[in-house]
């Protein structure tokens, strides 16, 4: 059944994009994830343009980090000052975001950073997944234990001024790592339509210490709200959101995640983090393919504007 | 610049069919009669593209003997908007959009439908003249600060004209016209899900021995009816306000799916 979409003005079949959603539900749900860096790009693959694409899935991952926010909110396994701090960051990060995607899209170099963004942060962080993956697995099999970070050791961000203590986190630390962290993840979000929680996590370990009960549910505030302007200012600027696509991939998404979670409390975390570095790595080298290989079509052609 | 190019082909237009239609009067007494099928294609949320017919004839109101040759050429040209060609090239190993063109309120939408290739209907000056097929269409494009057409066999030109073909909103049908009797005509249009809301214009011209003798205009109006076209309309009209709806969606089918999957 096909359904005729009104902002990106072409008609798609329902079911598809229902099983899209489904399908980035459930590695969502299994990893943990919003699903926006695999989402933007089905969307992309399918025909949606990429502009179209990056607003829309903005409203998508809204939806799903919610839901996910509510679960994490009910178990109290929220910081609520730290998920403020970082929203500091976040709004600001997406607007430039916004602005930016704004100005390319006028050049008509949008398709190509966004192409270029995800080959360069996918592929890295992909890559660094996976060699973590491997060496965990490797050390697990060996009978080694698994290695843990000591979560007193101090970095250099710890000596930074401006110290704030998040009560509930049990950390004490600098406001500027937070909101730099806040506007880095909504800038991104807003270029690449990802929420970020596979970067924003290990951020928040790594860098602030945050403790792991209170790190998913805090990042999704910050992706909620981030994600939610995203969606407004991509609206309101460039016309973009489109609705009806939003609300058929979230029925599937917010659907496909509650099986994903039941898989994902089966497997093994380490392996788990090794799929997750594949899957990450792999939507990275589809856009390296994108990038080097002779386009199909060297023109393409965008309106600019009705006559009236 | 944009408004004197839209106002001057108009005028050409009504002063090159003042002109034929003043001497090609007395040769013969034809008039051309048409319809379409519907003057309104009204776009759905399955909307997967419609077929019009156009059927008319050939009234001959002298007495004096009936021409033998007829032939129609229709021309369906859809509503006009700027686009920009960009051109890819490769840079340090990646492809780069780099060279661009703007084409200056094209037809969205150009399907030129006729009983024989054009070329056997009239010679290549009086296709020009008349913009019969597409390469004889004029494209503008705007070059620097001045907008002019440029040979049909420029690259952009010719890419352009290619993409719109591919997306079925370009099209050329040389047995696309059949005369049912020798003076009663019928030709299908058909135009694709892709294809703009607004006004078609279709202009019939009626060709024997190799001129215009004849010619009429038709038109229909494509519109998207229910919800598409109210959020169609929102998104672009209340930007802020339809971004503030999404949100608020995205936020209730969050909501109501922690409802509905709740665990505890």
């Amino acid at each position: 059944m096909e359904i005729y979409l009104p902002i990106a003005d072409l008609p798609v079949n329902v079911f598809l994009l229902l099983g899209m959603g489904l399908a980035v539900g459930f590695v969502s749900g299994m990893f943990g994830i919003g699903g926006g860096f695999l989402m933007t790009p089905l969307l992309i693959f399918v025909g949606i343009s990429p502009a179209v694409a990056v607003a829309t899935v903005s409203t998508h991952i809204a939806a799903s980090s919610f839901s996910g926010a509510v679960a994490y909110w009910r178990r109290r396994a929220i910081d609520i000052a730290l998920a403020l701090m970082l929203l500091a960051g976040g709004i600001v990060g997406t607007t430039a975001g916004v602005l930016l995607f704004t100005a390319l899209r006028r050049l008509g170099q949008l398709d190509i950073v966004i192409g270029l963004s995800y080959l360069l942060l996918l592929g890295s962080v992909g890559a660094m997944m996976v060699a973590e993956g491997l060496r965990a697995i490797l050390r697990a099999r060996q009978g080694k234990p698994v290695e843990l970070r000591r979560p007193g050791s101090h970095t250099w961000i710890h000596g930074l001024p401006l110290k704030i203590r998040f009560k509930q986190s049990k950390i004490y630390v600098s406001a500027i790592p937070v909101c730099a962290i806040g506007f880095i993840m909504g800038f991104i979000g807003a270029i690449m339509g990802i929420g970020g929680g596979f970067l924003l996590v290990p951020m928040l370990i790594y860098f602030l210490r945050v403790p792991t009960n209170v790190v998913i549910g805090t990042s999704m505030v910050l992706t909620l709200i981030t994600m939610a302007s995203a969606t407004i200012l991509h609206a309101a600027t460039n016309h973009l959101v489109d609705a009806v696509l939003a609300l058929v991939l979230m029925v599937g998404g917010v659907t496909g995640a509650q099986f994903g979670a039941r898989a994902g409390q089966k497997m093994r975390s380490e392996r788990l983090r090794l799929l997750l570095g594949i899957l990450v790595l792999g939507v990275g080298l589809r856009f390296a393919f994108d990038l080097i290989v002779a386009p199909d079509d060297l023109y393409t052609i965008r309106t600019i504007g009705e006559a009236p | 610049m944009k408004r004197t190019v839209r106002a001057r082909i108009p005028v050409a237009c009504a002063m090159a069919s003042l002109l034929l239609g003043l001497s090609a009067l007395p040769a013969g007494a034809e008039r051309l009669v048409s319809s379409l099928s519907s003057h309104i294609v009204k776009i759905t949320s399955n909307f997967t593209g419609v077929e019009l017919t156009l059927f008319g004839t050939v009234e001959n109101d002298q007495a004096a003997a009936p021409r033998s040759g007829y032939d129609i050429v229709a021309t369906v040209t859809g509503p006009r908007e700027s686009a920009v060609a960009r051109r890819k090239e490769r840079i340090f190993g990646i492809w780069i959009n780099a060279q661009s063109r703007t084409f200056v309120d094209a037809p969205s939408f150009l399907e030129v439908l006729a009983t024989r290739p054009f070329e056997n209907i009239a010679d290549a000056a009086t296709l020009r003249r008349e913009q019969i097929g597409i390469a004889n269409i004029s494209l503008p494009q705007q070059i620097g600060p001045d907008i002019a057409d440029v040979i049909p066999n420029d690259q952009f030109r010719q890419a352009f004209v290619r993409i719109k073909h591919e997306r079925n909103l370009y099209g050329e049908i040389t047995n696309g016209v059949t005369f049912l009797t020798p003076t009663l005509y019928r030709a299908s249009i058909f135009v694709p899900a892709e294809a703009l809301v607004g006004n078609y214009d279709v202009d019939v011209k009626l060709f024997a021995d190799g001129a215009v003798i004849a010619r009429t205009s038709s038109a229909f109006e494509i519109v998207t009816v229910g919800v598409e076209r109210f959020i169609a309309n929102a998104a672009v009209d209340h930007g802020l306000a339809y971004g503030v709806a999404t949100a608020m969606m995205a936020v209730m089918t969050g909501w109501f799916a922690s409802i509905v999957f709740r665990r505890d």
